[in-house]
């Protein structure tokens, strides 16, 4: 690659000659101010914070999108281009309602932190704000246009790396305004509410719904059997929010802080993935054997099913019945659970905490009643963010908890269950029970690195006894729409396919932790995400039991209460369906 | 929305289909929601969730292209569209009171109709016979020299032509 010399503020450096001055910037340790940089999305240039003087050209030029070229004398600061970023961000100041002591980024919004960096001490350009109303019609994602900035992160990440395209710049000037399309509600859109928009929005115009009300109030009824069960990708990231980097694990002060909230029981989701894990290769080997609806294709991730019924309904009968791991101990613990400690399943309060917001909206499918009772197996799902908060509201100091460990029966989980969270390693945990039944020997592989990797697109073939299995894994639902034109255009053939609609898995899931804004760490970092899936692949290593189907618990669920998997009850209350959903997605 | 509702006219989907064949399919997006506009006289969402699914272009980038642009019309127009000259010349000559006697008359702002669908007003930049100024267009028709006080007499007239011309297709 050819190099070329530059000088940035009287600092000689050469850089390759496809860079740009922002990248060539962050090399060298300058960090010029940005808002609508996302290094994994389209260049947009649309905020303009990022401009910088370059020697021999009179206009300010956004660094952003900016080459460099042999020669190039750069200057990141002077007062007239801190002047100049300064006015910039007073003038969206002039457009943003002045509420931050309200706002649910207070303290982790880009635009405020921002504004203190470049020192905005007073309002030099207030005038007419636009109004919108808020759009709540969605059981997931909050829209707020009136704090939009109009950067485009959230377009661009729906569009570039979910490929749903939900979002579009509507009107335009000072109307504009970002909406799907008709400027219909998010309710009544092809949103499949993997929450991605309100990971890359520099401030609160996207939200998830808040749940955290009726939770307090289940928390605060004595005559309520409050239960929270935790998604594994929640372990990984919690740390985060008191202070530690990515990759920490924080099981057991995340189990100590719950007990404390006043949760009955705690109780871990990763049961329910060994569960999904048990019926679902059930499920494949029924299919392998009659070769029909292959690939099978997973269907843990809720956002993924959305996607599915808007843009490939033709590809439902594919998709394993399986319910989701949170749904299978949900249903558990109104039926088996209730029976065994004689509880009113009325009078159990399921909490889910998922770092997904695709699951407020699964929690709310007709699907997951109990039709008899009318009630829901998920009363309420929180985010790893709203738990966060609710820890810190509470005034639990989470350094310093005692570690915890889950209740049993439900809180027992092998190592498979752990990997759930990472892209991949649904796949793993599938083929470790497969490789057992299929070929009757118990130790063999374990440790299927080929599925390991946060790539958004893998495939492999495995050697499993005499049978070589085609897999696919894909994660990002653009990654996904790929692998699905393959399949619906029988350019290839596979046996199972997993998919995510998040980048790198749940691990990065649209209700993880935003970075801190004082961190240079951008929301879907993909250092962040290995460091996440880490932590989990470790948790999975330190484990005595690593294969789903060789959970003592599960084995006595079966003996006690299911009969055998795939059975009549199993079926009935751990698989459900899917249906072709309008608008059709493109 | 459902394909059974897809009644965008055979010339257009003909259109869409000979767009596709082009290098960059999309790029035609424009010229087709323009001669969806000449048939229909404004663009529906059922036509342009159409356009989107035939043309493979993501329907909120659609509707972006379609609000993005003044010239587009998102309502249908009425059935007399009144377009009112607000051009320096017309401007100078009265055209803001002649337009201010058709809100008067019709209860209904610049780029509505009435809630009957008889009428819809706009303003407009020079038509070109500013020696007529004030002039107004309705429908194809021009009209010069237009007067405040003429303007409940003109809306009477046509509304009777309405109801005789509705008659006869009756």
């Amino acid at each position: 690659m050819n190099k070329v010399n530059i000088q940035i503020d009287d600092i000689n450096l050469e850089v390759p000659e496809n860079s740009t001055i922002m990248e060539a910037c962050d090399k060298v340790g300058i960090h010029i101010p940005r808002l609508c940089y996302h290094p994994i999305l389209s260049n947009e240039g649309a905020c303009r914070i990022c401009i910088v003087e370059v020697d021999g050209i009179y206009n300010y030029l956004p660094s952003c999108s900016t080459y460099v070229f042999d020669g190039m004398k750069i200057k990141t600061n002077s007062p007239e281009i801190r002047q100049a970023r300064r006015d910039l961000v007073e003038l969206m100041l002039d457009n943003h309602p002045m509420d931050c002591q309200l706002c649910v980024r207070n303290g982790n919004c880009e635009l405020q932190a921002l504004s203190y960096k470049l020192g905005v001490r007073e309002r030099l350009f207030e005038g007419v704000r636009k109004s919108y109303e808020l759009d709540l019609s969605s059981d997931s994602v909050v829209r707020n246009a009136e704090k939009c900035i109009l950067c485009g992160q959230c377009i661009r990440v729906c569009a570039n790396v979910q490929g749903v395209y939900n979002l579009s710049q509507h009107h335009r000037g000072v109307n504009t305004i970002v909406t799907p399309a008709f400027l219909s509600s998010m309710e009544n859109s092809v949103c499949v509410k993997c929450g991605q928009c309100i990971n890359v929005c520099p401030t609160a115009a996207f939200t998830e719904k808040d749940y955290t009300e009726k939770i307090w109030a289940a928390l605060n009824d004595p005559d309520i059997f409050v239960i929270a069960q935790t998604a594994p990708s929640i372990r990984a990231a919690i740390a985060e929010g008191f202070g530690h980097p990515p990759g920490v694990n924080g099981t057991g002060q995340m189990i100590t802080a719950l007990r404390r909230l006043g949760f009955d029981a705690v109780f871990d989701t990763n049961f329910g993935a060994d569960l999904t894990i048990v019926e679902e290769s059930v499920e494949f080997l029924k299919r392998l054997e009659s070769g029909e609806k292959l690939p099978m294709i997973t269907s843990c991730s809720p956002g993924w099913i959305k996607f599915l019924e808007h843009f490939f309904p033709e590809l439902i009968p594919n998709a394993s019945t399986c319910k989701s791991p949170m749904q299978m101990v949900s249903t558990l613990l109104k039926t088996y659970y209730a029976e065994k400690n004689n509880l009113d399943p009325k009078k159990i309060f399921v909490v889910g905490v998922m770092p997904c917001t695709a699951k407020k909206f699964e929690s709310r499918r007709p699907e997951h009643y109990n039709v008899e009772g009318g009630y829901p197996y998920t009363d309420a799902v929180i985010t790893t963010r709203e738990l966060i908060w609710m820890i810190k509201a509470y005034g639990i100091d989470f350094n310093h908890l005692p570690k915890g460990n889950f209740d049993l029966p439900l809180g027992f989980s092998t190592g498979a269950g752990d990997i759930f969270g990472s892209t991949g390693g649904v796949m793993e945990a599938t083929l470790r029970t497969c490789q057992a039944k299929l070929t009757g020997i118990q130790n063999q592989e374990l440790e299927y690195f080929d599925v390991r990797n946060v790539e958004g697109l893998r495939e492999a073939s495995i050697k499993i006894g005499d049978k070589v299995l085609n897999i696919a894994i894909a994660n990002g639902l653009n990654n996904a729409k790929t692998i699905l034109n393959r399949v619906k255009n029988k350019e290839k053939e596979y046996h199972i396919v997993e998919i995510m609609a998040c980048l790198g898995g749940c691990v990065a899931g649209g209700g993880q932790p935003i970075p801190d804004v004082g961190e240079f760490i951008y929301p879907l970092d993909k250092n962040m995400i290995k460091l996440r899936a880490k932590a989990l692949y470790d948790i999975d290593e330190n484990k005595s039991i690593r294969r789903a189907h060789e959970n003592p618990y599960i084995e006595k669920l079966y003996e006690e209460y299911l009969g055998k998997p795939g059975g009549e009850l199993a079926y009935k209350l751990l698989h459900t369906h899917y249906h072709p959903r309008l608008p059709k997605g493109i | 929305m459902f394909e059974e509702d897809y009644n965008l006219d055979k010339e257009i989907t003909d259109y869409i289909d000979w767009c596709k064949e082009q290098e960059h399919p999309e790029s035609y997006l424009i010229a087709i929601l323009h001669k969806i506009q000449e048939k229909y006289g404004y663009l529906s969402q059922e036509n342009m969730y159409e356009v989107a699914q035939k043309l493979r272009v993501p329907t909120s980038f659609v509707s972006g292209v379609a609000t993005f642009y003044h010239y587009f019309r998102l309502k249908p127009r009425g059935y007399f569209h009144i377009s009112i000259c607000l051009g320096t010349a017309c401007f100078v000559k009265g055209a803001d009171l002649v337009l201010k006697a058709f809100q008067n008359e019709l209860g209904i702002e610049i780029g509505e109709t009435t809630s009957d669908g008889v009428f819809s007003i706009e303003g407009a930049r020079c038509i070109g016979v500013c020696a007529l100024a004030p002039v107004l267009m309705i429908n194809d028709a021009v009209y010069g020299n237009v007067k405040p006080t003429q303007v409940s007499e003109l809306l009477s007239s046509l509304r009777a032509k309405y109801n005789q011309e509705k008659k006869v297709s009756a």
